[in-house]
This record gives structure tokens, C-alpha cells and sequence, in this order.
């Protein structure tokens, strides 16, 4: 009988030294200052403010660098690193620099600066160049004063480059980083894990992939609106454990949230949540190019060239269920393929083509020949945007009723990009959000016939030439008006042609602590420069 | 020495196998270009980064570079991070190995103990209650346990943090969460939850082992010759137990590394599993390359170092080599 008992006793002294019972629950103990401790999905990428255009990276780097015209609460235009830009001559804009900024390591902030800038963010290796393409010339009018030139007008220069940001070229030089850190070319950049920006906060410390501490810095031109004197950014990939860190009180604020923990977070004393819409569109691709359509039963043709067919795709789409039943009731349905937000965007245009009809969807497939119906696939992400895989799963259900055989093919980001960029498509659900926030970007990337450089993301070949002839139109145009009313049309005729199908623009939702107050800006970008706590 | 020198020969073998076929699953980890460049660049582009970074070349002609470049110890550089693989593992693998060894060691010291017991006490109630625990250790998927941990512990109870290391110290290129109280707090869910299924493991052989023991034949004439049962359970028996049970723990080491990808997602445990996952999700392949490798290489380490166990456990092993070769 002895031994048991010694076992358990064993035992029991194990369980208890691993046992949390004796730790005492230092929760929300001692922190001098006040602090601020956030986690997202995701690490930045890279700290070279012009290695990678992915938003989340550029979003995040805006509080240590800054651009020279930055981006308000609504997304307004407003003065950031220049005070006032005007365009002097059609193909010349005339920035007029902050005078007395500072870099965060002291040096002042001049024209050679940006000057620099520009010319790092267009060097090979860039992924930012695309924001100044059309600059071919820079010049120095004097100390804070800088002249971009461009061939033909660009009306929309200053909403092109809000994240392009500017580095101190002395910095750079003495660091060996005048050009933006490439894994082309296979060698580590000094700026990839360092960085001197003239923005609200510094980095204090990192590790990528772990943790990042920032601390405000004390060199900064703006005026104070934060009282937080350390801000710790931790990653936490797992939806549940982010969520857990929030409701546990190690974190004050996490995003994004996932649907169904909304209600648990909101249900749990001391966290809310912030509600919003995305600017980024989900859309359907149909392939309008191909003479005959891949994987299906049709032969010899392609049946989504047909005008009718496209509208029986639409009309058999309940968008409403797709909101109700998958978005928790947060998303917005999308009439036209730009966000409310994004410039150009009009309420008129923001209404769907055709109602929701699986009647009248089956008449018009009948009337383009296939009272049957026919089979094809579906390429869908299941990693990459909200509810991905369940909305495309539950687009195939929607088709099948009204006779249509889809097959979902659902995989992860980088096998579906691969798929649905060489076009092996017939039919995929993707997203955009101009990074420009201005229409243009939508129409050239993803409506635009595509060629070179444009229509990359037109992953179903649209092509209406008179699209294509207003985008180009667009791209010069300076009247805001007109180029507004030119917006609208080139966005109806692809409305009209059915040449995408909007489906939403996904909620966003921020877990925040009570006691901590952040702006939720509907580009799901956290301004540390925002952020109180009690 | 011969012996060791065609171990190690056949190590090294096993090494570029495993690379190799490593290496030929990459193109099915998708496009590493589409992560690399943001949604404006062109295709043009797209195809010229493909070009620049060899992935256009032949299969064989990418297998070749990357085991030439590894042998010089040049893994490359993260597509992801834009800094070298070999730093990235550095860095994460301290955060891994003591994950690994804590949860070993819960294991190991609950389960052997735990495993001869229960074998000792068949009808016992409390032994019927421990079986059916194990078997939900065994059944129960490893992030499940970890999330009701999560919220057991620190959402409920707010004992104990989510997730992370804590507060770790660094000890020239080793970092350690052992000597700080929020380190070794933050060690308690994620190595609990990785402990879990070798722990039933364990605790199932060792009873298998010390059953099976018990009934053999030196143990009935120990019992015969009227020793005691103490002596006949713990000197005899118990010691006779623990070579299979010694061997599996050796092997089970392996494989908490790999279960470690599990827990280090569920736990935001910044070891090399978590590097892993990210890097498969951004198709990171110098990164996923290097990992592999290095995971074949922890297998084959292990298995050397039980294979050269045996030897000096069992001369057997030794001389029927030796007669072998000069036969």
C-alpha cells in the first residue's frame, strides 16, 4: 500500500509545481507609462519602406516613415512631410516641404531627401515604382521645394503616392541601403531590419516574426494626440488565440476579428467592437476570351462570351444570403466594383444590374441554348480574403439550382494566384483595392483588356474597347468633374456588358479593450498617432 | 570505426534524399513570385523576378544549386523576410529545442512513473481513470487541447499568457525563456499541450512493457523464490521495462518537433514551426528548403546516436559487423 500512496504523493507535487494555481495573477499589474500592446494576423513583411506594395506592410510602416501627402481619419488628403502641392503646369507638380522635421536620428528632413526618395523608389527591386511611374523628372527648386515632372498630366499624382514614404539619404548611404533590399538580388539590405523615418514612432526593438516595440518619436513635427509612451506589436496568426490574448487582457486591441467571435467579444465585459466596411471589392472573373471554356462539357465554344449567360450567373446569385447567412449581416453588396470611399465611387452607381431571379436566370440560359445548363470550375482562394472558400462554396450551391455544374477548385493563396494570373480560369472570385484609393487603379488592373502593364488582375479578359479608352482618358484627365462623369460611364458599360459580377465589400471588425480609443479607418489601417489610453 | 564511418555515410545519403524529395514537392507549394511583388506589378514583371531567382530553371539544375550553396552553408535568403535562412533559424530554434525538451520531460516523468502503476494496480480505480484519460490524450487533436487550455487558463482563470515566450534572455546566440518568471509562465500551456500525447503514449508502453515483464519467467521464480515485491517490481522488473520504453522516448523526440508546428500556431510560439507555417503559406521555399533539412538531419542525428547506443549496449551488434567484413 505503500507505494501508491508514495506514487500520488509524487504525482500530486508534479501537478501541483506545473500547476498555475501557485502563480499569482499579475494580470494587468504594473506598467509605468501608459502602454499600448496590439496584435494583427501578420508580421510586416519588411522595414524598407519600398521592397513590398502589400497593404497591411504599408499601412504599419506609415507610423515610422512618412509620405509627403498623407491620409486623414476619412481618408481625407492631408498635408503630411509637404504643406501645400499645386500643380504649376499641366505636367509639373510643386510640392512645398515641412520646414524644421526632423529624421528620428536627428538629421533634418530637405528636398535631397526626397529627391533621394524618389529615385530609390524607382530603382529595379522597387515594388513601390508604380505609385511615381509617371514622374520621369525630379528637380530641386530649393531647400523645401521640389518639382515632379511628368510627360503627360497626372491629375492624380498626390492620391497616387500617400505610401510612398521618404528616407534620409544620409542614412541610407552611410548604411549602404540606397536601393530597396531585393531578394533578386539575393543579398540582405540594412534597411530590411532597420529604420529611420520622420513618422510618430520608432522602433525601439524587433524581432521579425516575434515582437516590435516603438516608442514615440521625440523628434516628431506633428502635434501630440496619443499619450502612449511604448507600443508592443506582436503577430498572432490563430483567429482563436488572437482573440483569446484580447479577452484575456494581454492585448488592448487586435484585428481582424473573425465573424463569429464578434458576438463573444462584444458579449464580454471590457472589449467592444469597431465595425466597418472594407475597400477592397470581391468580385467574379468570367473568362471572355477563350474560344472554348475550360473543364466543361461544352464544346468547341464558350458559353460566357455570351452576353445572357453572364447575366444568368448574376441573377442567380442571392446576394443576400450571402450577406445574412455568411457575412454575419456586416458586408456591403456591391453594385459596382469600387467601395464606398475610394475616389470616383457614386451612390447611383452602387446598384445591382439585375435582381436576384433564378426564374428569369434559367429562361436567359435557355434562350443562349443551354436549357441544361453546363459544367465548369470554379477557382477560389481559402486563405487570402474573408470567408473566401465559404462564399464560393456557396455561389456553386446558387449555380447548381439553376442548372449549372460547378466545380470548386478552393486552394491556398499562392497555388490560386499562380492558377488564376496565367489565366487558367474560366471562372474565380478574387478582390481589389486600388492602393491609390482612386477608381482608376480598379479599371486599369482589373478591367482593362489586358496587355503590358495593364489589366494584370482582369483575370477574365474583359475587353470592351471603349473601357479601355476611357481609362486612358481618365488617367490625364484634371477636371475632377469630368473625370468623375468619365468614371461613371466606363463603370456602367461593365456593369452593363456584365462583365464582372460585384459580390461585397467584407466588414471589418477590431477588437479593441475598453479604456484603449482607436480610430478604425475604413482602410483597416491603425494610426499608432490616434491611439489614447485611459 | 568502421561501423561509425558507414553510419555517417549512410546519414549523409539519407540527408540528400530527403532534400531531394523535399525540393521536388516545392512546385506544388504555388508561385513565390505572386508574394513577392505587390498586386500593381505587372506580369512582365512577375516573370522577370521568376527569371532573376532561377525558378524557371530545371528541376534538376535548382536541386543542384541548392544542395551546392547548402554544403558552403549558404541556405540563400528568405523570400518573406529578406534576411538570411540560416539567421531566421538561429534565431527561432532555441525557442523550439526548450519547448521540446520541457514537454519531453512532462512527458517522460509522468508517463514512465504513471505507465508502471497502472501495469501494478490492473483493477485499481484510479488506474481505469488514468487508461481512460490517456485515451482521450491520445485521441484528442493537439490544437484542441491547446485552445481549451487557452481558455481555461488565461481567458477564464487569467493565470496564464495566451501567447508568446514571455520575457527571454539572451546568452550570446542562445535565447532562453528558463530565467524569467514571465518565460517560464508562458512555457506552461504550450509545452503541456505538446506533452499531452507523448505523455498517454508513454503511459500506455510503459504499462504494455511492465505487463508483459511481469509475467515472465525470472519474475515468477523471483516470486518463487519468495523475494520481495518491491524489490521484484522495481529492481528486476521496472529496469528490464525501460529499455523499449528508453528507446521510443529517444524516437519520440523527433517527432515532438514535428507535432511543435501544431502548438507553436495555436500558442504564437515563436519557434521554428511557426517559421515554417509562414513560410509555406508565402511558398518560402530557400526557408522551407533549409528547414527540411535540418529536420532530417535531427531524425538522422537521433537515430545515429541510438544506433551507436546499441553498440555499446550489445556487443552482438558490433562482432557480427566485424566478423561480416573479415569473413
Amino acid at each position: 500500500m505503500r507505494l501508491p500512496v508514495l506514487l500520488t504523493t509524487a504525482l500530486t507535487a508534479l501537478f501541483v509545481a506545473a500547476s498555475p494555481a501557485f502563480v499569482p495573477a499579475p494580470a494587468a499589474a504594473a506598467d509605468s507609462g501608459k502602454e499600448f500592446r496590439y496584435a494583427y494576423r501578420v508580421d510586416p513583411a519588411s522595414l524598407d519602406p519600398h521592397a513590398l506594395a502589400e497593404t497591411f506592410t504599408l499601412s504599419w510602416l506609415g507610423q515610422v516613415y512618412e509620405p509627403l501627402v498623407g491620409r486623414g481619419k476619412n481618408l481625407e488628403l492631408v498635408p503630411a512631410l509637404a504643406t501645400s502641392w499645386e500643380q504649376v503646369e499641366p505636367t509639373v507638380w510643386r510640392f512645398h516641404l515641412r520646414e524644421g522635421v526632423k529624421f528620428a536620428d536627428g538629421t533634418p528632413f530637405t528636398a535631397d531627401d526626397v529627391i533621394f526618395s524618389l529615385q530609390r523608389v524607382k530603382k529595379d527591386g522597387s515594388d513601390m515604382a508604380y505609385t511615381v511611374a509617371s514622374v520621369t523628372d525630379i528637380k530641386k527648386v530649393d531647400d523645401h521645394t521640389v518639382d515632379l515632372i511628368m510627360a503627360k498630366p497626372n491629375p492624380i499624382l498626390p492620391v497616387q503616392i500617400t505610401s510612398t514614404y521618404m528616407m534620409s539619404k544620409d542614412w541610407a548611404e552611410k548604411h549602404e541601403a540606397t536601393s530597396p533590399s531585393s531578394v533578386k538580388a539575393k543579398v540582405e539590405n540594412f534597411a530590411t531590419t532597420n529604420a529611420n523615418g520622420t513618422g510618430p514612432f520608432m522602433i525601439e526593438s524587433r524581432q521579425a516574426g516575434v515582437k516590435t516595440v516603438l516608442v514615440p518619436n521625440p523628434n516628431w513635427w506633428g502635434e501630440k494626440e496619443s499619450n502612449v509612451s511604448k507600443v508592443v506589436f506582436t503577430p498572432i496568426q490563430s483567429d482563436a488565440t488572437r482573440v483569446a490574448a484580447l479577452l484575456s487582457g494581454e492585448v488592448d486591441m487586435v484585428y481582424p476579428v473573425p465573424q463569429q467571435d464578434v458576438a463573444r467579444i462584444e458579449s464580454a465585459e471590457g472589449t467592444e467592437v469597431l465595425k466597418g466596411s472594407e475597400l477592397r471589392t470581391m468580385m467574379l472573373a468570367m473568362d471572355q476570351h477563350r474560344d472554348e471554356l475550360l473543364n466543361s462539357d461544352v464544346k468547341g465554344k464558350n458559353p460566357l462570351k455570351d452576353k445572357r449567360v453572364r447575366q444568368a450567373i448574376y441573377q442567380a446569385i442571392d446576394m443576400n444570403a450571402i450577406k445574412d447567412r455568411i457575412m454575419g449581416g456586416t458586408s456591403h453588396i456591391a453594385g459596382t466594383m469600387i467601395a464606398p470611399g475610394i475616389n470616383g465611387y457614386d451612390p447611383k452607381l452602387d446598384t445591382r444590374a439585375a435582381p436576384y431571379d433564378p426564374e428569369a436566370s434559367k429562361k436567359l440560359l435557355a434562350e443562349a441554348g443551354y436549357p441544361d445548363g453546363f459544367s465548369f470550375t470554379m477557382d477560389c482562394s481559402n486563405d487570402r480574403y474573408v470567408n473566401d472558400e465559404r462564399i464560393c462554396q456557396a455561389i456553386v450551391g446558387m449555380l447548381g439550382r439553376v442548372g449549372l455544374k460547378v466545380t470548386l477548385n478552393a486552394q491556398t493563396r499562392t497555388k490560386f494566384f499562380e492558377k488564376v494570373l496565367a489565366r487558367d480560369t474560366s471562372f474565380a472570385m478574387i478582390g481589389w483595392q486600388p492602393l491609390s484609393y482612386d477608381a482608376h487603379s480598379t479599371l486599369q488592373d482589373t478591367m482593362n483588356t489586358p496587355e503590358g502593364k495593364v489589366g494584370t488582375y482582369n483575370v477574365g479578359n474583359y475587353s470592351n474597347p471603349k473601357v479601355d479608352a476611357l481609362t486612358q482618358k481618365i488617367e490625364v484627365e484634371v477636371d475632377p468633374a469630368k473625370r468623375n462623369a468619365m468614371i461613371f460611364e466606363a463603370m456602367t458599360l461593365d456593369k452593363e456588358d456584365y462583365g464582372h459580377i460585384p459580390v461585397h465589400q467584407a466588414g471589418i471588425a477590431w477588437g479593441v479593450r475598453k479604456g484603449a480609443h482607436v480610430v478604425l479607418r475604413s482602410d483597416d489601417s491603425l494610426e499608432l498617432k490616434w491611439v489614447t489610453v485611459d | 570505426m568502421s561501423f561509425v564511418l558507414g553510419r555517417l555515410g549512410q546519414t549523409v545519403l539519407v540527408l540528400l534524399v530527403a532534400a531531394f524529395v523535399s525540393f521536388s514537392l516545392f512546385r506544388y507549394v504555388g508561385d513565390p513570385v505572386n508574394n513577392m511583388v505587390g498586386q500593381t506589378a505587372s506580369l512582365a514583371d512577375r516573370e522577370a523576378m521568376r527569371a532573376a531567382l532561377g525558378l524557371d530553371d530545371p528541376f534538376v539544375v535548382q536541386f543542384l544549386r541548392f544542395v551546392g550553396q547548402a554544403l558552403q552553408g549558404d541556405f540563400g535568403i528568405s523570400y518573406r523576410y529578406g534576411q538570411p535562412v540560416s539567421t531566421l533559424i538561429a534565431e527561432r530554434f532555441p525557442a523550439t529545442l526548450e519547448l521540446a525538451l520541457i514537454s519531453m520531460l512532462i512527458a517522460t516523468g509522468l508517463g514512465v512513473p504513471l505507465g508502471v502503476w497502472t501495469a501494478l494496480h490492473r483493477g485499481h480505480w484510479f488506474s481505469q481513470v488514468l487508461l481512460a484519460i490517456s485515451l482521450i490524450g491520445v485521441a484528442l487533436p493537439t490544437f484542441l487541447i491547446g485552445i481549451a487550455l487557452i481558455l481555461t487558463f488565461s481567458v477564464w482563470l487569467g493565470w496564464l499568457p495566451s501567447f508568446g515566450r514571455g520575457q527571454v534572455v539572451d546568452l550570446g546566440w542562445w535565447s532562453t525563456g528558463f530565467l524569467s518568471w514571465s518565460g517560464l509562465r508562458a512555457l506552461v500551456l504550450p509545452s503541456v499541450t505538446l506533452g499531452v500525447f507523448q505523455l498517454a503514449l508513454i503511459m500506455r508502453l510503459a504499462r504494455a512493457e511492465m505487463l508483459e515483464v511481469m509475467r515472465a519467467d525470472f519474475i515468477r521464480f523471483a516470486r518463487a523464490r519468495g523475494l520481495r515485491p518491491r524489490a521484484i517490481e522495481y529492481r528486476h522488473a521496472l529496469r528490464n521495462t525501460l529499455v523499449p520504453v528508453v528507446t521510443m522516448i529517444g524516437l519520440q523526440f523527433g517527432n515532438v518537433f514535428a507535432f511543435s508546428i501544431i502548438v507553436e500556431t495555436v500558442f504564437q510560439w515563436p519557434g521554428l514551426g511557426l517559421l515554417v507555417i509562414q513560410a509555406i503559406q508565402f511558398a518560402d521555399v530557400p526557408l522551407l528548403a533549409a528547414y527540411l533539412v535540418l529536420i532530417a538531419l535531427c531524425f538522422a542525428v537521433i537515430n545515429l546516436a541510438v544506433d551507436l547506443l546499441y553498440v555499446a549496449i550489445d556487443p552482438r551488434v558490433r562482432t557480427s559487423g566485424a566478423i561480416r567484413r573479415t569473413a
